[in-house]
């Protein structure tokens, strides 16, 4: 059991630094833990939380702008917003379902993952969004970067540099995003029973139109009937009834329906969660890659090994499940990549996997060295979740 | 000349023709400038009122010739200063006498297109309407508009992090480049991202957009293309009071409407712009709105609808709803012109502070007070959506002490954007212009790990150093 550390405020955050600095003692950092599974296994034996760090601290709804301190809930942001009509336009998932864990997920955590929903493609990630931080470095000082202003290029945009860090830089205090008006309506269109080179095509025909699509993902045939292509329209309800109509146009060719309401909702939501892949069991890889290429290297890696997919953001997003076992086709994933471009990332494996094969991406050798200079101008103790994005970084 | 520059090494100066002689090894005898005369052309960007000479322009045409110069530079202990179109209003792009001017508006290639994915692949010297241009045809568009589009390059965009003024719905560079190839100051070569979402590993790409050429030199860049709307339509509205159109524009974003550009002008600048495009303007109006949405026709006439009733409930005394292109193109000439006419009239200096728009009405008030103060005049000229503020401080650059007190008003201005919760810069980068007002923003530990981080990349202060951060209490590591 590794001691657990709470600090209730920045400057008591920024002791627990001073005193790992001195004990020369590393400290793996989290917000609730619901992510602590990613990555590869935790190697230090205590754990610097921002749980205790929680409160909304700005909400200016005319400004689009929301700050809070790293350790509050996600759900208590969205409802916030929610109230106000407005939202976190990244969509920020939750994985809780596909990773086993239970408690509230904050918003540091989704911060530190930079994670995003199937609106990344139309809205960007979160660090898209994200316009300041405030973190303690591996020092033990307090830095902010950024602000509350949504265009700001003041000196270097290390807040930007901290979305998708994992706790490797440094421990986030407070973040503050950029939010957007809620859509009033959301409308989908479903095409049915395509296969994945004519879904790809569709996503990008679909894409490239004028009508705004924020959603494009395909589910592919399974047990539970013949494939489903989404495209989802959101904005006003004069406006989307528009695009639906015009979007139905360009493909009538093709067996479709419309859904909307909690219907669309729900599909919506399964896509940015990962609920078609989320039962325990499998392995999980987290693929990004250029859109149209997406369906061939799912297939590809399919054709070698008993793999399940779907694809996100028009193709560009692969979430693919492998057997627990051996590698989780860490070689088969990496070498479809090779030839198509992009990145993965193994989400959910056993600790002993994880520990074996790269859960993250391995880089050219050029690009290592330089991510591990960056991790030594904010963490030059080597302090802050050790080994969790590289081994020995 | 208030802002210092560093001495230059002396021992560099001595190598001087040793240093043009190895890049002469490199590039074709066209593409390295020595000659005084044709080196004057380099020695300052769009801040005119500083000037450096360099001690060699190079102007390579692949990333191969950058690779082996940034070698070079860096085996003889040589600043390197990146130069796109030389459009900087902060001063980013001006050299010093010991450093080389490395300007890549040779590489201004189209390499690829790809629509299905939505992407452009360009050499970083092409400027940022010729993407656009180049996607056009099928009704694409690369989205950041930096007023100097025309001009400025994609390296200088990405270099400050431009924006533009339909960046409240498309987002500023950081949210269009998906990867760009680097040169490292040793001459190593690096791809970040590429034709995918998402940064694998740390997201050094976010850290570079926006770094002032300080962190290596850029060469090629995959952007995001979007498919433009069916059609944009832009409102005019007149106000009776600054506060009244501050409380519109928050208004507006308040219920949900998300205009893809939203411009202020005030009663100076609308007068200027008037007198020289005769745009139509009201002149019996304290301050201009230029609200602009997208979509179908029914859905532009729907939101400006509720976008003018909003502005009713403001007292708003002019409105305008533009009905074709040419109504639009009448009611976008002013502003498109607002500089342009203000230097016709005027020596100015542009500021760029970025301000929580619910401060708008004060800002505004206290802007005022500190250009009187000093004496002089001032036109407010911005992109109200986003709070980034544009004043110009209007002087004349033949009496004595007024550039002066345009730069001390300037200072003011900036610090009251940073006491209301702004920044210093929005979109034109600190540079030299804002090098020494850091410190109002970041304190030492902000600025120190700042400066570390660049450090990671260039240790020996190397690339455009005598920017961005000020010259005393600097740190390598």
């Amino acid at each position: 059991m590794t001691a657990l550390l709470e600090p209730a405020s920045e400057a008591d955050a920024c002791a627990e630094v001073a005193d790992a600095i001195a004990a020369r003692a590393p400290l793996d950092l989290r917000g609730r833990g619901t992510k602590a599974g990613v990555g590869r296994p935790g190697q230090a034996a205590r754990t610097l939380s921002s749980a205790r760090l929680s409160g909304i601290t700005l909400y200016e709804p005319a400004e689009l702008v929301i700050a809070a301190r790293a350790g509050t809930p996600l759900a208590e942001i969205e409802a916030t917003l929610a109230s106000r009509n407005q939202a976190l336009t990244f969509e920020p998932p939750d994985w809780r379902a596909l990773l086993g864990t239970t408690d509230e997920q904050t918003i540091g955590g989704i911060t530190a993952g930079n994670l995003s929903g199937p609106r990344r493609i139309a809205a960007g990630a979160a660090r898209d969004s994200l316009i300041g931080a405030r973190f303690v470095n591996g020092r033990g000082e307090a830095i902010k970067s950024g602000g509350r202003v949504m265009k700001n290029v003041t000196g270097l945009d290390l807040a930007r540099l901290l979305a998708g860090s994992w706790g490797t830089l440094g421990f986030v205090t407070e973040v503050t995003f950029k939010v957007l008006p809620r859509p009033e309506r959301t409308t989908t269109l479903v095409l049915h029973g395509l296969d994945g080179a004519a879904a790809a095509t569709a996503m990008a025909k679909a894409l490239s139109s004028p009508y705004e699509v924020t959603g494009a993902a395909h589910l592919p045939a399974g047990p539970h009937g013949p494939s489903r292509t989404c495209l989802r329209l959101e904005g006003f309800a004069f406006s989307v009834d528009y695009r639906t109509g015009e979007l139905q146009r360009l493909f009538r060719r093709e067996a479709s329906e419309v859904v909307d309401g909690e219907i669309a909702a729900a599909l919506w939501r399964e896509v940015r969660d990962v609920t078609p892949l989320a039962e325990p069991g499998d392995a999980v890889w987290r693929i990004s890659t250029v859109p149209t290429r997406g369906h061939g290297v799912a297939e590809a890696i399919a054709r070698q090994a008993p793999a399940r997919w779907f694809s996100d953001w028009g193709g560009g997003l692969v979430w693919l499940a492998c057997p627990a076992e051996g590698d989780a086709g860490a070689s088969l994933v990496r070498q479809a990549l090779r030839e198509a471009g992009g990145h993965a990332t193994l989400v959910r494996a056993p600790h002993a996997i994880r520990a074996a094969v790269d859960v993250f991406h391995p880089q050219s050798a050029p690009l290592r060295l330089l991510g591990e200079r960056v991790k030594g101008a904010l963490d030059p103790h080597g302090l802050f979740s050790p080994g969790r994005m590289h081994p020995g970084a | 000349m208030t802002i210092a520059f560093p001495e230059p090494d002396e021992s560099v100066l001595a190598r001087r023709e040793a240093i043009r002689a190895k890049l002469a090894e490199i590039v074709h005898p066209e593409a390295l400038i020595v000659s005084e005369d044709e080196r004057r052309a380099y020695e300052t960007d769009g801040l005119t009122a500083y000037r450096q000479m360099p001690l060699a322009v190079v102007l390579p045409s692949s990333t191969e010739e950058v690779s082996a110069i940034m070698r070079v530079c860096h085996a003889e202990g040589v600043k390197v200063v990146a130069r796109g179109a030389g459009t900087s209003l902060a001063g980013g792009a001006i050299p010093q006498p010991d450093a080389v001017v490395l300007g890549v508006a040779k590489m201004a290639r189209i390499l690829a297109v790809d629509f299905d994915n939505r992407t452009a692949r360009v050499e970083a010297g092409i400027t940022n309407l010729a993407i656009s241009a180049a996607v056009s045809h099928e009704g694409f568009f690369y989205a950041p508009d930096p007023s100097s589009q025309l001009a400025c390059t994609i390296a200088g965009n990405i270099a400050m992090n431009s924006g533009g003024a339909h960046c409240l719905k498309y987002g500023v560079t950081v949210n269009n480049v998906l990867g760009v190839t680097m040169v490292l100051v040793d001459g190593t070569v690096v791809e970040l991202g590429g034709q995918h979402l998402d940064a694998e590993g740390l997201d050094l790409l976010a850290l570079v957009v926006g770094s002032e050429g300080q962190l290596g030199i850029v060469t090629e860049a995959t952007v995001r293309i979007l498919r433009a709307a069916e059609g944009a339509r832009p409102a005019l509205l007149g106000f009776p009071s600054a506060e009244a159109a501050g409380a519109c524009v928050a208004d507006i974003i308040g219920e949900g409407l998300l205009p893809v550009a939203l411009e202020y002008m005030d009663k100076v600048a609308i007068e200027i712009t008037e007198g020289f495009a005769k745009a139509g303007y009201p002149l019996d109006v304290e301050a201009m709105l230029i609200a602009e949405v997208e979509g179908c026709d029914a859905d532009i006439d729907e939101q400006l609808r509720r976008i003018v009733a909003i502005a009713e409930r403001h007292g708003v005394t002019t409105v305008r709803v533009s009905a074709s292109e040419a109504e639009s193109a009448a009611i976008w000439k002013g502003r498109k012109a607002a500089f342009g006419a203000t230097g016709r009239i005027s020596d100015y200096i542009c500021m760029d502070g970025t301000i929580p728009t619910g401060q708008l009405p004060l800002v505004l008030r206290r802007i005022d007070e500190i250009v009187r103060r000093e004496g002089l005049r001032c036109a407010n000229v911005f992109h109200a959506g986003d709070g980034n503020l544009h004043p110009l401080i209007l002087f004349d650059i033949n009496k004595p002490g007024a550039m002066e007190k345009a730069e001390r008003a300037g200072e003011h201005i900036l610090k009251l954007c940073v006491e209301v919760g702004g920044c210093l810069t929005g979109e034109h980068g600190v540079g030299i212009e804002k090098r020494d007002l850091m410190t109002y923003q970041f304190n030492r530990a902000d600025l120190h790990q700042q400066m570390r981080v660049r450090a990671a990349f260039d240790p020996g202060w190397l690339l455009n150093p005598a920017k961005v951060f000020p010259l005393q209490g600097r740190i390598a590591a």
